[in-house]
């Protein structure tokens, strides 16, 4: 019996194109609830997907940047002893020293809201409100002249910010 | 001449320039008369000591064992970003390890915030997103499972990004290649998790997540999770390290070691990549043309030469072994050749057993060095037919800014004094 139905579960997983046949499982996971999920879930999508509410400014990042941030990434994201935040656009180009920031390189705003307030400050991750998350991306895309000083960043703005490097990617391919 | 008379010392069986011999050489025995002749010179008069720890018992017992005393240099070197003590990386130290297995106190570790202190009691996986049924793991739940075991190697993309650099960087085999390491990882398929929670149709990747203070994560293709992946709970067959996920990691066999996610507690189920810091910000190659390559997963056909190498000064001429590591994210190795002038002639190492995809393999060749200069270089074939390339062709190729992925072939000058230097041929 036990062979019978090993076939049968190899032909099925082969059916279902996985090449290689499952073993059987003993479906030791507990259902999540759609509150234990939101607290772990921290993922932000290019689309936005994830963006909790609340917003933030450049003026109020600022004051968020100087007390949290500056210690590693210097005066207006400049750098030093870490890395650099602002500038280096415009040197990706052929035969020049690259210098790669938020600005500069990253092709997408919304990674920056992902990271920040999971990894950052680095001595106190997740230690941001939300709103200070919002509010410091907005001061970084400032220093880099992604946004104006008078723009909100929020769930609808944020992936709405079109990086200066967005097309600057190309898929890996073998051989290539 | 008989049958079995061996070839005389000045007509060594000669497999490429400079003194390289024939990978057989050690196997039918002709080593042996090679090697003799020297040392009957050093016989001496005097008995052998019998030595103290011949004679009164050794020590107790103890309940994980350490390296012997005299062997501390066989030890990570490491680097930590500025201001920081546990985010960076340490590097295992190949010169003076053997075999295809790197030990799990030596294994290489890149950390984006320090390592994490888990309980395992509390510690949960937890696999959600576009799923029929969101699920959460314990370590006990998981311990029930059926397990599998796959000996792969992880190599950090960054690793021997130095040759990108113009001159030679005067280091040796570990500062420049050792975050690579390889081990046997036991745990249970991910797609058998996957099934549980029921995959639904437009899912295509998966995002996977550490619990590190970074929450390290990474998008990762669907296709690749329902393979050959792994969340691992043991690491040459004990517990997971913490430097390397404990209590559970995810093994992408193959994949640059970032996406090997450590202290794995999150899968989330997507319809496209997230784009995280570490696939678009880092991770990523730029090219002459000022475009980045993204998401490059498989490490390519790359091969180093352990021994002889820089630090490891060479003896008397004569006869010696040359060995080294050779591995592909694409598959089994399937040739080794070795240089000793640069390049200009190559002979075909021995691949020792066992030569498995996605591990690594050791290489060895036999090498008479006749106490001149030489440059030994090693350029491995995998079983997809890629032959690693020089460094010059892979950064006509790809421009010397990719900073990722580097597996050009790497060259190691013998000079007239024995010294082992890195250079570029």
């Amino acid at each position: 019996m036990f062979t019978r139905n090993t076939l049968l579960a190899v032909c099925l997983a082969l059916l279902a194109g996985h090449g290689a046949a499952l073993a059987e499982s003993p479906n030791l996971g507990k259902i999540a609830s759609p509150e234990e999920i939101a607290s772990w879930d921290i993922s932000i999508g290019p689309d936005g997907a994830g963006l909790p509410p609340g917003s933030g400014t450049p003026q109020q990042g600022e004051q968020v940047y100087l007390a949290k941030c500056l210690a590693c990434h210097g005066e207006k994201g400049a750098g030093k002893p870490n890395d650099a935040l602002a500038g280096g656009q415009g040197s990706l180009g052929p035969g020049q020293a690259p210098v790669k920031t938020v600005g500069s390189f990253w092709p997408y705003a919304t990674t920056l809201f992902d990271y920040v307030r999971r990894a950052m400050p680095l001595n106190e991750s997740k230690s941001l409100r939300d709103e200070e998350v919002y509010a410091v991306v907005a001061y970084i895309l400032l220093l880099n002249g992604v946004i104006g000083e008078s723009d909100t960043i929020d769930a609808k703005t944020l992936p709405a910010v079109r990086m200066p490097n967005r097309d600057g990617f190309v898929r890996f391919s073998r051989g290539k | 001449m008989s049958k079995n008379k061996r070839p005389a010392l000045s007509e060594p069986e000669q497999a490429a320039g400079n003194g390289m011999l024939d990978r057989r050489l050690f196997l039918t025995g002709t080593a042996a008369a090679i090697g003799s002749a020297a040392m009957a010179d050093h016989a001496r008069a005097e008995a052998l000591p019998v030595e103290p720890w011949m004679k009164t018992p050794g020590s107790p017992f103890v309940p994980y064992g350490q390296p012997s005393k005299y062997t501390t240099k066989v030890a990570r070197v490491f680097a930590s970003a500025p201001g920081t003590t546990g985010t960076g990386a340490s590097r295992t130290p190949h010169h003076l390890l053997d075999g295809m297995i790197t030990p799990n106190g030596l294994h290489f570790e890149r950390h984006h915030s320090g390592i994490p202190d888990i309980n395992p009691e509390t510690h949960r996986l937890l696999i959600h997103g576009l799923v029929k049924r969101p699920l959460i793991y314990t370590l006990e739940a998981l311990m029930r499972y059926p397990m599998e075991s796959r000996i792969a190697f992880i190599e950090c993309a960054g690793n021997s990004q130095l040759m990108y650099q113009k001159e030679p960087a005067q280091l040796g085999v570990q500062p420049i290649h050792g975050l690579l390491s390889c081990a046997e990882w036991t745990g249970v398929r991910l797609a058998t998790l996957l099934e549980d929670a029921g995959v639904e149709a437009r899912a295509q990747w998966i995002v996977a997540e550490g619990a590190d203070a970074a929450g390290m994560s990474r998008s990762v293709p669907l296709e690749k999770a329902m393979g050959d992946a792994l969340v691992a709970i043991y690491q040459n067959g004990e517990p997971v390290r913490p430097s390397n996920g404990y209590p559970m990691r995810l093994l992408l066999p193959g994949y640059e070691g970032n996406m090997n996610v450590k202290w794995l507690r999150r899968i989330k189920l997507t319809e496209g990549p997230v784009m995280t810091k570490d696939e678009t910000s880092k991770y990523t190659m730029l090219q002459n043309d000022g475009k980045s390559l993204q998401f490059c997963f498989a490490q390519e056909a790359k091969s180093v030469i352990t021994r002889p190498s820089p630090g490891l000064t060479m003896g008397a001429p004569g006869l010696y072994e040359i060995t080294g590591l050779a591995w592909s994210g694409y598959g089994r190795i399937a040739k080794v050749d070795v240089s000793a002038d640069g390049g200009a002639s190559w002979a075909p190492a021995a691949l020792q057993e066992l030569v498995l995809p996605m591990a690594v393999t050791r290489f060895r060749l036999p090498w008479r060095w006749d106490g001149g200069p030489a440059t030994l270089q090693s350029r491995a074939t995998d079983d997809s037919g890629y032959v690693q390339p020089t460094r010059s062709k892979l950064i006509a190729d790809r421009g010397a800014r990719a900073v990722y992925h580097f597996n050009g072939i790497a060259c190691w000058g013998v000079t007239q004094l024995g010294e082992v230097k890195h250079v570029y041929a």
